[in-house]
C-alpha cells in the first residue's frame, strides 16, 4: 500500500478503503497496536473546529506519538502574509506528519504537494473530509456487519453537504441502493447522480413528504444537518432549515436493523428522544473517529507491519 | 477558392500555421500559446472564407514548429483546428489538435474559494469528459463545463 496522503476519497479506490477499515477494526479490537512513539503531529487548523482536532490528538497520543499544535493561526504566520506553501515546508521540517483544516477548498492538495512528509485533510473548505467518510463507512460495516449491497438513504442538505457527496461515491463501491431524500431546492448536483448512472448504481430521489414509503427498506438512515453558513442566500435557509426533522413516530415501520448516522453537531434534525431507540447510532459513529485516524497516521507514518 | 487560401497559409517559409481557428478566437490562442512574449514573428488573419466551416481565424508562427502535443490546449476554443508545419513554403506535416487529459496554466478556476485564487499556485485541471467538455479543478476538485470555462 503506497498512500503518502490522505486528501480527498476521490483518491481511494475499494482495496484502500477497506484496507484502512480493516486496520482501523484491527486498532479498535486491541489485535494490534502500532507504535508511534518518536513521531510528532502537527494539527493546522486556519479554522476551528476543535472536535476534529481533538480526535486526530487523542489518536495520535493512544499509539504514543506526540502532538504539536497551531492553536491559534490568526496570531501567526498566515496572519503575517505568509503562503500556505512556505509555512507548510517549514512545519514538514519539524513534524513527521501534518493535519490541516483550513477554509479555502485545495489547500489540503497543495498542502501535500509542498512537503514530503504525509499530509491528512482534515476539511478543505466545501470540498472534502475524507477521515469523516472513512469513519461513517466504519459505522455503516460495524452496525450492519457488511458494507454490501445495503439500502442507505442520505436525507438532508444534500446540494452543498460534502460529506454526503463523499460517502454516496464511497457507498458506490459496495453496490449500495441509495435514496436522495432534500427538499427541492437542496437536491444532489448532477454530476453526481450522472456519476452514479455510469457505475449502474441504483438511487432514488425523494420528496421529503414521500420518504415514508421507504422507511422499511431501509438498513442506513444517514441524516445530516442543513448548514446556514454555505447558503449564498438566506431567506432559502429560512424557507428549508427545519423541513426535514427524524422522531419516533417517523421510524415506527423501520426495520430492526435500521441505524441512524449524522456526523454531528445535529440541530433539529434528529429529536431528542431518538436517542435512547435501538435504532440511534450517531454517538457511536463519532467514537469510530478515534479508531480510524489512528489507522490513517499508522499506514502513513510506515507502521504497519 | 480553396487554393487561394492554401497560398495565403503557405506564405511563410519555416514555421507553423495553425489553421480552422473558429471565427474572433485568434488572439485567444495567440494568449494561450505565450506567443506574444516569444521572439517569433507572429501573423494572425481574421475571418478568412472556408468552404466547410464559414468563416475562420489563422495564425502562423515563424521560424518556429509546434510539436505534437504543444498546442492541445487550443483545443478547448478551436476544437478542429489543424496544425500545418512549413517548411520550405511547403505543408510537410498536419496534424489535428486533440484534448489534453490535463491543461496547465491557461485556465483559471471557476471556484472564488479555490485555493488558486488565493495563493500563486499554476492552476492544473483534469479533463473527465470530452463530450460535452468537462474539467475537474485539481485543487479544489470544482467540476466545470466548458462554457463556464474562462482563460487567465
Ligand atoms: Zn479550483
Amino acid at each position: 500500500m503506497k498512500l503518502k496522503d490522505i486528501i480527498s476519497i476521490n483518491d481511494l479506490n475499494k482495496k484502500d478503503v477497506l484496507f484502512i477499515l480493516d486496520i482501523a477494526e484491527k486498532i479498535e479490537a486491541k489485535r494490534i497496536k502500532p507504535n508511534l512513539g518518536g513521531q510528532v503531529l502537527a494539527t493546522l487548523f486556519y479554522e476551528p473546529s476543535t472536535r476534529t482536532r481533538f480526535s486526530f490528538e487523542t489518536a495520535m497520543k493512544r499509539l504514543g506519538g506526540e502532538v504539536i499544535s497551531m492553536a491559534d493561526i490568526k496570531s501567526t504566520s498566515a496572519a503575517k502574509g505568509e503562503s500556505l506553501r512556505d509555512t507548510i515546508k517549514v512545519i514538514g521540517k519539524y513534524a513527521d506528519i501534518i493535519v490541516i483544516r483550513h477554509p479555502l477548498e485545495g489547500s489540503a492538495r497543495l498542502a501535500a504537494e509542498s512537503t514530503d512528509k504525509p499530509v491528512i485533510n482534515a476539511g478543505d473548505g466545501a470540498n472534502q473530509h475524507p477521515t469523516q467518510t472513512l469513519l461513517d463507512l466504519y459505522a455503516i460495516r460495524n452496525s450492519q456487519n457488511t458494507l454490501d449491497k445495503l439500502k442507505v438513504a442520505l436525507c438532508g442538505d444534500l446540494k452543498y453537504g460534502r460529506t454526503v457527496h463523499s460517502l454516496a461515491y464511497a457507498l458506490s463501491f459496495f453496490d449500495c441502493e441509495l435514496f436522495f431524500i432534500s427538499p427541492q431546492s437542496l437536491t444532489m448536483p448532477k454530476y453526481i447522480l450522472e456519476d452514479l448512472k455510469n457505475k449502474k448504481i441504483k438511487f432514488q430521489e425523494l420528496k421529503i413528504e414521500d420518504s415514508n414509503n421507504i422507511m422499511g427498506k431501509l438498513d442506513i438512515l444517514y441524516a445530516t444537518r442543513i448548514q446556514k453558513e454555505r447558503f449564498p442566500d438566506l431567506a432559502e435557509y429560512e424557507k428549508v432549515k427545519d423541513a426535514y426533522v427524524i422522531t419516533p413516530k417517523l421510524l415506527k415501520k423501520a426495520k430492526r436493523n435500521l441505524r441512524i448516522l449524522h456526523p454531528l453537531p445535529r440541530v433539529k434534525e434528529i429529536t431528542t428522544d431518538v436517542d435512547s431507540t435501538p435504532y440511534a447510532f450517531y454517538f457511536e459513529q463519532v467514537g469510530f473517529g478515534i479508531p480510524i485516524r489512528q489507522a490513517l497516521l499508522s499506514i502513513l507514518l510506515d507502521k504497519i507491519k | 477558392m480553396a487554393k487561394k487560401i492554401t497560398l495565403k497559409v503557405s506564405a511563410i517559409k519555416q514555421g507553423t500555421v495553425i489553421d480552422h481557428i473558429p471565427s474572433g478566437q485568434a488572439f485567444k490562442i495567440v494568449k494561450i500559446l505565450n506567443l506574444e512574449n516569444g521572439k517569433e514573428f507572429i501573423m494572425i488573419g481574421m475571418n478568412f472564407g472556408s468552404k466547410k466551416y464559414g468563416r475562420k481565424d489563422i495564425v502562423k508562427i515563424e521560424n518556429r514548429e509546434l510539436k505534437s502535443g504543444e498546442a492541445d490546449a487550443i483545443s478547448l476554443i478551436a476544437p478542429i483546428a489543424t496544425l500545418n508545419i512549413i517548411r520550405n513554403f511547403k505543408v510537410v506535416k498536419k496534424t489535428k489538435v486533440e484534448v489534453p487529459k490535463l491543461i496547465k496554466r491557461i485556465i483559471r478556476c471557476s471556484n472564488p474559494n479555490c485555493i488558486t485564487r488565493h495563493e500563486d499556485v499554476q492552476t492544473k485541471f483534469h479533463v473527465i469528459s470530452t463530450k460535452p467538455l468537462t474539467i475537474k479543478c485539481h485543487y479544489c476538485e470544482r467540476i466545470t463545463p466548458l462554457e463556464e470555462i474562462t482563460f487567465l
